[in-house]
């Protein structure tokens, strides 16, 4: 059978996954398909959110930074789903997943230490190395800077 | 030599794979990991020099033109077209995929054929964005004088608004200039992912056509091929919410 034919092709290769039937992995596809582009429309609707949030005076940069976060989220649930159904990466034994998976745990380092060297940067910026206070400085903060389009 | 007289050591003679995969597809995966760490240090250090800086260009303010639009303010349409090409030449390439298990030379030469439409198709879209945003002029408020500046690697004219012009335009000062050379750099470096990608598949398009993997007995090179392609897809996921999005 196709089993028998594919394991003489590579030896190393101990057993298959069960012969897929077609309609259930189309289906399969289809929803995942579905769930990728709903997704992708509720971050276009948030994007979209954050754009008209902009355009009012005095709005909340917690509600915008809030709105943010959901779509990295989302973004996050994206990738799940390309690299586990699309990648088939959920079908692999157990050993490789880990050994994909664990060491990207370091992105946890990276990004937290980075950005928050980023923004001691910005510190350092507007108080001349700490010298002065931001006030002497009448820096904008990031948050008061006109975005432009806002009246 | 001495030592040749002895029969050479048999490091790893071929066997069962822990992993249960084939060598050539583990590779592959170790190779997209690491080059999910280059992507990484790339979105992380534009992260970094996004956050030391007092003021960024609002992503819905520079990235809001549509072919054949002309002035006309759609933020984000554009670039949600790119993702849904992007998208569904993902699921053109799981589709190819799926063919290959099941030995069905048409339906991977159908399936490839439209995920390298596809993969034209964006880089088609990034070519026009690109330039869109190099060949365009925006009037700049720079030392009391206004000066046409247009989006490179070293301008940048998304800056903070200074205010209102007597004709009632508003007038923008120069904003960060990493703003450019990050996006040209990071979108750049997807977009040659992507170029490779089609390349690639092209190659596997008219390996299937001729028989090749037929002759074979599988069609594992196309899963290879596919874990690329999702791989850039993957990306994309990412260089979408940090410059287009967020």
């Amino acid at each position: 059978m196709s089993n028998e034919m594919s394991s003489s092709a590579y030896p190393e290769v101990t057993f298959h996954h069960a012969p897929s039937d077609t309609d259930s992995t189309i289906k399969k596809i289809i929803r995942t398909t579905v769930i990728l582009s709903v997704i992708t429309m509720i971050e276009l609707a948030l994007g979209f959110g954050i754009y008209f949030i902009h355009q009012t005076p005095d709005y909340s940069h917690a509600l915008v930074l809030f709105i943010k976060g959901v779509i990295v989220i989302l973004s996050l649930a994206k990738a799940f789903y390309i690299v586990s159904v699309f990648m088939h990466l959920g079908d692999e034994i157990r050993n490789l997943i880990m050994t994909i998976i664990v060491p990207l745990m370091l992105f946890i380092w990276f990004i937290a230490a980075f950005l928050y060297e980023g923004n001691s940067w910005l510190v350092l910026r507007n108080t001349r190395g700490g010298s002065v206070s931001p006030e002497q400085q009448h820096i904008q903060k990031p948050t008061d800077a006109k975005k432009p389009g806002v009246e | 030599m001495a030592t040749a007289a002895h029969a050479e050591p048999k490091w790893w003679g071929g066997g069962r794979s822990p992993f249960n995969v084939e060598y050539g597809k583990l590779m592959m995966w170790y190779f997209l990991m690491s080059d999910t760490f280059t992507f990484g240090a790339f979105l992380i250090s534009y992260g970094t020099i996004r956050f030391s800086q007092n003021y960024w260009p609002d992503p819905n303010h520079v990235f809001n033109a549509f072919p054949f639009a002309g002035h006309m303010n759609l933020p984000l349409a554009f670039v949600s077209l790119m993702t849904f090409i992007l998208i569904i030449s993902s699921v053109t390439m799981v589709l190819a995929v799926h063919a290959g298990h099941h030995m069905d030379r048409k339906g991977v030469i159908k399936w490839m054929a439209w995920t390298i439409v596809g993969g034209f198709a964006f880089l088609a879209c990034q070519a026009w964005e690109w330039t869109h945003l190099i060949t365009g002029d925006h009037a700049v408020l720079i030392d009391g004088k206004i000066a046409e500046l247009s989006t490179t690697v070293s301008k940048n004219p998304w800056g903070p608004a200074a205010g209102i012009m007597h004709d009632g335009h508003e007038v923008m000062t120069p904003g960060p200039v990493a703003f450019g050379g990050y996006f040209f750099g990071i979108t750049g470096f997807h977009g040659f992912h992507v170029f490779s990608g089609v390349i690639i598949n092209i190659i596997m398009l008219v390996m299937t056509i001729n028989g090749v993997f037929d002759r074979k007995g599988h069609y594992q090179m196309i899963e290879k091929a596919g874990l690329y392609w999702h791989f850039v897809d993957l990306v994309w996921v990412f260089v979408f919410l940090c410059f287009y999005l967020i």
